[in-house]
């Protein structure tokens, strides 16, 4: 008897506990962003230190994320060609390759390669800082983490991320009119026909919108995780995969919402 | 003042203190022993306010540390330097870098001539060389790390210094040379100084008084020879193992010993 109550308490007991869960780490969330938000009146700390941080994630991105778009670029060039030769004006080639990569590749490509390599970094880096002591000895000192480590890995990350974003939809375009005019022939003046036929100044806010959210997602997540990692070596890899994948999941998110935000509801 | 009034402290369902209570007079050191994970670092961090005890109360300088606000919580701490066990220095910073944080004016902080001369004053007080400045933690001996990790705890001209395990992980010469040091301090700078570790005969040198932290309680407190004579049995068996501790660490050999790979006692 006794048993058969346990399982039947247990599932309960999981659902409530998970629940639990999940509810402290809304709560411990949200006081994070609002002492981020409080340290911003310390910018003689973190000013110096956020750009030390975006030189050291803008530059050091920057070739991957543009080997991605240029790639992204290439294929949907690629594809546009197989999928709408003999179908539609070669014209279109160009609104689709130019409204992909601005609208959707640029930004999410850019984010998600971001997501690994940034939130990898952030993750990590506070993790350990965490289970050696460092931030506890940085408290001790009278001295807010918030100011000297957060603030500036998460404002240097949306100093970079729609930089970063932009280039690579510029990158993407090019690569993609490139390879269209050796693989379909296309002309320049019919390229910029196409792009310029369908866009609206609306779409580069929409992108630059979304690529501010993404560098919410890449920056504030890790940077929670690593903060409030636990036991040793094995917590601070446990850190960096759980940063990495919830960060990726939460643009994917994003991504949706703001698209049914921005572009469904208009 | 220090004063631990029916601390207590629990992990889940782990009871780490359970009604400790504890004075420091003014410009007194006090050693805390007990075996590992008894919870001696707990209490550190709970007179600091890194930790908050679930019951009980801890005044520090006549206040409350429970209830500080943050801001008073960080004045409060300006005045306390914390050794931490394994140093706690900040990987990405020099020597002089860690030291300077401990410099918890924030005048003085932004002062550079101040802060040199600050620095080497430090590197002089715990007998480490002007060199060692400008090298990086990593580059250190766990001597050196400990030493270093002293400094900074009293670049800030504290009123109250805590020790957390200052001679842990280090051989009986280096742990001996540590506990000179703390020695020196107390003489020179006067300070209010909790010294947690579990070398009996480290901490019978430093402290004015002894307290046995035992199955998360206080058995006992009292002067070094008063400690020795007790007949208490858990004060007793205490002070056995670490004879033990120290004949192993004095004689391999007569435990056995540590062999290397082509069987030497090394």
């Amino acid at each position: 008897m006794a048993n058969r109550a346990e399982l039947t308490l247990d599932p309960l007991r999981l659902v409530a506990r998970s629940s639990l869960r999940s509810l402290d780490h809304v709560g411990r969330f949200s006081f994070l962003v609002a002492d981020l938000f409080r340290g911003l009146v310390e910018w003689r700390i973190w000013v110096r230190r956020m750009l030390e941080q975006a030189v050291a994630v803008g530059y050091g991105s920057l070739f991957i994320v543009l080997l991605v778009s240029a790639f992204a670029g290439a294929v949907t060039s690629l594809q546009t060609g197989y999928q709408f030769t003999g179908t539609l004006p070669l014209y279109y080639a160009g609104a689709v390759i130019s409204e992909s990569m601005i609208l959707e590749l640029g930004p999410v490509l850019t984010a998600l390669i971001l997501a690994g390599r940034i939130g990898a970094r952030y993750a990590a880096e506070l993790g350990t800082m965490r289970v050696t002591e460092q931030i506890d000895a940085l408290e001790s000192l009278g001295r807010s983490p918030v100011s000297h480590l957060l603030l500036p890995r998460v404002l240097a990350g949306l100093l970079v991320v729609p930089a970063l974003t932009m280039l690579a939809n510029a990158t993407g375009i090019v690569v993609g009119y490139m390879v269209a005019k050796g693989s379909l022939g296309l002309t320049y003046g019919d390229f910029e026909y196409g792009a310029r036929y369908f866009f609206r100044p609306l779409d580069l806010w929409y992108s630059l919108i979304k690529s501010y959210c993404f560098a919410a997602a890449v920056t504030l997540i890790p940077c929670y995780i690593g903060f409030n990692t636990q036991q040793g070596a094995e917590g601070v890899g446990r850190a960096t995969t759980t940063a990495v994948v919830s960060a990726s999941v939460a643009i994917l998110l994003l991504d949706a919402l703001t698209t049914r935000l921005l572009l469904v509801a208009k | 003042m220090i004063e631990l009034i029916n601390v207590s402290k629990r992990f889940v369902d782990n009871v780490v203190l359970d009604g400790v209570s504890l004075t420091v007079q003014e410009g007194e050191t006090v050693a805390l022993l007990g075996p590992s994970g008894v919870g001696k670092s707990v209490t550190l961090k709970t007179i600091n306010g890194l930790l908050r005890p679930d019951t009980g109360d801890v005044i520090v300088d006549g206040l409350h540390v429970p209830k500080l606000k943050r801001k008073e919580l960080s004045e409060l701490r300006a005045k306390i330097g914390y050794v931490f066990q394994y140093g706690a220095l900040f990987d990405s910073m020099t020597v002089a870098e860690n030291i300077r944080l401990g410099i918890t004016d924030e005048t003085c902080y932004n002062d550079e001539k101040f802060c040199d001369n600050r620095v080497q004053e430090c590197l002089r007080l715990v007998n480490l060389q002007l060199d060692v400045a400008g090298k990086y933690p990593a580059e250190l001996s766990g001597g050196m790390k400990k030493r270093v990790g002293i400094a900074r705890a009293i670049a800030g001209k504290p009123k109250y210094l805590l020790y957390d395990e200052p001679t842990s992980g280090l051989d009986p010469v280096n742990a001996d040379v540590i506990d000179g040091l703390i020695e020196r301090l107390r003489d020179e700078l006067g300070v209010t100084a909790v010294v947690v570790s579990h070398d009996v005969r480290g901490s019978f040198r430093v402290a004015d008084r002894v307290a046995l932290l035992w199955q998360a309680k206080i058995r006992a407190v009292g002067r070094p020879e008063e400690i020795l004579a007790s007949q208490d049995s858990a004060v007793q068996q205490f002070l056995e193992r670490d004879l033990e501790m120290a004949l192993i660490q004095s004689d391999p050999r007569a435990k056995g010993g540590v062999q290397d790979t082509r069987g030497h006692h090394v």
